[in-house]
């Protein structure tokens, strides 16, 4: 990791960290009823001001905790992030939840094995392995649970 | 002794079903890398739906024990704490495996787990129900600020940065207030149509514990473990026991430690072991063979980790603060049933709580009598493919969110609070204080609101919150907590700048 990039990491962190925290105490101290924000502005008022700290702390350098991440691992997560936020705020509904499983299963599997991806057998094992997972989990939740998911349990 | 008019129930068939699969599973959920006791219990809570409360608790209580227990096994044969109360066990458990010692360290690991878990069990079975008639005295000022305490005591004690720990309690305080206020019915921070309804504690708690997880399988990329997992020749019980009762000393430091740090909210079983293992390597007369393969040194870390169990329980059973992020889970796994924690949880529902600490105590011989028989097993599964793993707890992540209220909002609240909780953790923000003020947000709340009624028709709110005995003495410990461990952050930084200097 170069020396330059957790600084800027920790600057954009701690950056969205005290938006949030500014934002939530404008609420809290501009919404009505103001009864009902009784609490969150007495929360808000010590999170700005922690948020702000740790903020100014990044953008002087001065951060001390946390390692950020590395551009490999940036590379290495982004494939497995995406596809587990399509399976989640997409397919999972929109394919049904044991088809989107198999589905976001197998590819997880296919990109994360460090078995061959040439030979046959390495990918009749990721089926398997994949068809044996679904069957537990249709079992588990469709059988024994009773919890219906979109689309009905069959999907 | 009331405790044992509840004991026979331990033992229903399907109550002792569910106490022998919880710690089956948990002993090998434990010795799997990656899956912390927080985590496993958490994605167990949905499997809880179905069963009546004493069940769901029985199981999670089962799971919570074992995972500990059953980290034991990964730090011995594979030099990988299963979980990071194991970490002290590494030290000399791995020493003793290379040696060829394996089975004598796993024996020994498990009974001494299972001497200081059933200490720590009977001190929860004593000290709850004398502490819940004595908690009758506490008022909203107190439970305010007895809150307040759990979330500044972890977000100050867990992880590095005092101002990132108190942060995260803050953050975790604030998405507790997301939804309808109980009082006006007024709209708060509801920024998307999945947060109408608030945030749904058992998916948050999903998806900030099993979510991160799963990313930093996936920052790890297609690298294969190359973990040797040792031999585990066959070795006599009974020795085992025999070398065991050599070191009453090592047992007893351990199960003491253990179970003082159980008590204090925030500190966790990972210092309950170093601490163990520190203080009898200070009073052994072979304080040399530490680090070598010593017995002394397992027996301190594992009696004093699993010690800590049954009294992390009792400011959860006493007083519903609960005082791990373990103990927070198992209060979701309560509040699903209707059930709340507190002064007259022992009055109201004494079958529910008096069955769950009797089946944390037969669930610590259990543990031992298992863990012995499938701690070679529990070290074949420790070896799944990260793939496998990742790919598994995502879709129960998915499913156990969804199936709390058959919601797909559950589902996007876990995911998101998942995502942004792994990217808080890489900049040091700890999940531990976050979850506390997510689930201690409302009782703080719904206190504070009760105390500033009934300051507004007496002296005045400054004198309700701020006077009185036990009010002066929870923010003197609210203050100390946070003054030490901005002190020992202090002291650490120059610490290290000194040895930097010094390099």
């Amino acid at each position: 990791m170069t020396p330059s990039l957790p600084r800027v990491q920790h600057i954009i962190g701690s950056g969205v960290v005290a938006v949030v925290g500014v934002t939530v105490t404008y609420i809290s101290y501009t919404a009505q009823p103001a009864e009902a924000f009784l609490f969150p502005r007495l929360i808000s008022s010590v999170f700005v001001v922690l948020a702000l700290w740790t903020f100014a702390k990044a953008c002087l350098g001065w951060t001390k905790v946390g390692e950020g991440l590395s551009a490999r691992q940036m590379l290495n997560l982004a494939p497995g992030l995406a596809v587990a936020l399509v399976y989640i705020f997409w397919a999972a509904k929109g394919l049904g939840f044991y088809t989107a499983t198999a589905g976001a299963f197998f590819i997880l599997l296919s990109l994360y094995d460090p078995a061959p991806h040439g030979a046959v057998t390495t990918w009749i094992k990721r089926a398997v392995i994949t068809a044996v997972f679904s069957a537990v989990m249709y079992l588990l939740f469709a059988q024994l649970l009773n919890v219906f998911t979109p689309r009905e349990v069959l999907f | 002794m009331e405790f044992l008019l509840y004991f026979g129930d331990v033992f229903t068939p399907i109550n002792f079903a569910l106490l022998l699969a919880g710690t089956i599973g948990g002993l090998i959920l434990g010795a799997t890398p990656g899956l912390s006791p927080t985590m496993a219990v958490a994605l167990l809570i949905p499997f809880t739906f179905q069963l009546e409360a004493a069940q769901g608790l029985i199981l999670l209580g089962a799971a919570y024990t074992s995972t500990v227990a059953g980290g034991a096994v990964s730090a011995i044969l594979l030099k990988i704490p299963g979980a990071p109360a194991n970490i002290a066990t590494t030290l000399d458990g791995h020493t003793m495996a290379q040696k060829g010692e394996g089975a004598k360290a796993l024996q020994l690991s498990f009974l001494s787990s299972a001497v200081g878990g059933v200490f720590g069990v009977m001190l929860l079975i004593f000290l709850t129900p004398v502490l819940a008639q004595w908690a009758l005295a506490f008022g909203p000022s107190h439970l305010f600020w007895l809150a307040i305490l759990g979330v500044t005591i972890i977000g100050s004690l867990d992880g590095n940065s005092l101002v990132k720990g108190l942060l995260s309690g803050c953050i975790g305080l604030w998405l507790a207030t997301i939804g309808f206020d109980d009082i006006m019915g007024a709209q708060r921070f509801i920024f998307h149509e999945s947060l109408g309804g608030g945030i749904n504690i058992i998916a948050a708690l999903i998806g900030l514990f099993a979510i991160p997880q799963v990313i930093t399988m996936f920052a790890k990329g297609r690298k294969q473990e190359g973990a040797e997992v040792l031999e585990v020749a066959k070795h006599k019980v009974s020795d085992a026991v025999r070398v065991m009762t050599k070191f009453p000393r090592a047992l007893g430091i351990g199960t003491a430690v253990g179970s003082i740090i159980g008590l204090i909210p925030g500190v966790g079983g990972q210092i309950a072991g170093l601490v163990a293992y520190d203080q009898t390597k200070k009073f052994s007369s072979e304080r040399e063979k530490f680090g070598t393969g010593h017995p002394e040194g397992i027996i301190a870390a594992e009696s004093a980790n699993n010690a800590m169990v049954g009294p992390s329980l009792v400011p959860l059973l006493t007083l519903s603060i609960p005082g791990s992020p373990t103990a927070a889970v198992l209060l979701g796994g309560l509040l699903i049933h209707g059930i709340f924690p507190g002064s007259d949880l022992f009055d109201n529902h004494p079958d529910v709580a008096w069955t769950f600490i009797n089946s944390m105590l037969v669930g610590q011989i259990l543990m031992c009598i298992f863990g012995l028989y499938v701690a070679g097993l529990a070290a074949r599964v420790a070896q799944v493919p990260q793939s496998v793993m990742a790919a598994v707890v995502l879709a129960l992540a998915l499913f156990g969110s969804y199936s709390v209220q058959s919601s797909m909002g559950d589902v996007y609240v876990m995911a998101s609070l998942g995502i942004m909780m792994y990217f808080l953790e890489r900049f040091g923000f700890s999940a531990a204080p976050l979850v506390l003020g997510l689930i201690l947000g409302p009782i703080a709340e719904s206190n504070f609101i009760q105390g500033s009624m009934i300051a507004n028709a007496t002296d005045g709110a400054f004198v309700y919150f701020f006077y009185g005995l036990l009010n002066v003495f929870l923010i003197g410990v609210v203050i100390a907590s946070v003054v030490y461990s901005g002190w020992m952050e202090l002291r650490h930084r120059r610490y290290t700048t000194k040895e930097e200097a010094m390099a």
